[in-house]
């Protein structure tokens, strides 16, 4: 069975998705091979569907989308491995955003990933998962050279073997 | 988020895309991506039906761990349980975001 990469997409969408090819710059393979066994490695989640922690954490910055719609807000969050669906936010423009708010482990299976942990099949969870804002402008330039190496920092700090990422 | 996973990838932590858009992510050289038949907003599944969410959950786990080699895709064999026109407009923001609305603007003007 092949899913169908456009089933729930708008029609007039589809021509900024297909056929873009690789961002430039990013054509050659990549590719970190995972030595551990399954039932011994900590895992990470990265949802960017822009979930944040409404008591400390700042949302990402919607109205300065409104005004320039090219940009998207490039900053991340760390969400707790023990958030509830209360204590979330989610800031978001080209999503309805009523199913995530209502279970976060749509976008963001932490308790999942935590039963899974305590069943055995994966070593462990990591205790503070990632939130990004997935519209981002086209460059991706803070994305390289902020985000992704302050994530690729806390991923370390976290000491995760792998990461499984989730677009909205 | 493919070439997020790819910069990630590149500084040494393994990495797996779950995303309903598994031909961009290929397209995007994402270095295993596990391909998903369900709208948008929902990577891992509907809110609330927590056996969907591990079937999800799992075959992304499985391909983090053993896939092969580069540009491995495996797509979930998960039909979306609600009529696909139901879908389409359910997962949709209320008002279109701004950048769909500067398209639709741009398309009355021309």
């Amino acid at each position: 069975m092949l899913v169908d990469s456009f089933r729930f997409l708008p029609r007039t969408f589809r021509p900024f998705y297909e056929g873009r090819g690789p961002h430039p710059g990013e054509d050659e393979p990549v590719w970190a091979p995972f030595d551990k066994r399954l039932a011994q490695a900590r895992i990470a989640l990265l949802t960017s569907a822009g979930i944040y922690l409404k008591a400390s954490q700042p949302s990402f910055d919607l109205e300065r989308e409104q005004t320039n719609p090219e940009w998207g807000d490039p900053t991340w969050r760390a969400i707790p491995a023990s958030v509830t669906a209360g204590e979330i936010g989610v800031a978001h423009l080209h999503v309805n955003d009523e199913d995530v708010k209502a279970d976060p482990e749509i976008a963001l299976p932490v308790r999942l990933l935590g039963e899974l942990a305590g069943e055995g099949v994966i070593g462990g969870a990591v205790e503070r998962h990632i939130s990004v804002m997935g519209y981002q402008e086209s460059s991706l330039r803070e994305w390289r050279t902020a985000t992704a190496p302050e994530v690729v920092a806390h991923l370390r700090d976290q000491v995760a073997d792998g990461l499984i990422l989730a677009p909205a | 988020m493919p070439v997020l996973a790819r910069w990630i990838e590149a500084a040494g932590i393994p990495t797996v895309v779950v995303t309903m858009m598994p031909a961009m992510a290929e397209e995007r050289r994402a270095p295993r991506v596990v391909g998903v038949e369900f709208p948008f907003g929902h990577a891992f599944g509907m809110p609330g039906d927590r056996g969907m969410q591990r079937r999800t959950l799992e075959l992304a786990l499985r391909v983090l761990a053993g896939a092969s080699g580069f540009g491995t895709r495996v797509d979930l064999d998960v039909e979306w349980p609600v009529p696909v026109r139901e879908a389409y407009r359910a997962w949709q923001p209320k008002e279109p975001s701004p950048i769909v609305r500067k398209i639709l603007e741009g398309r009355k003007s021309s």
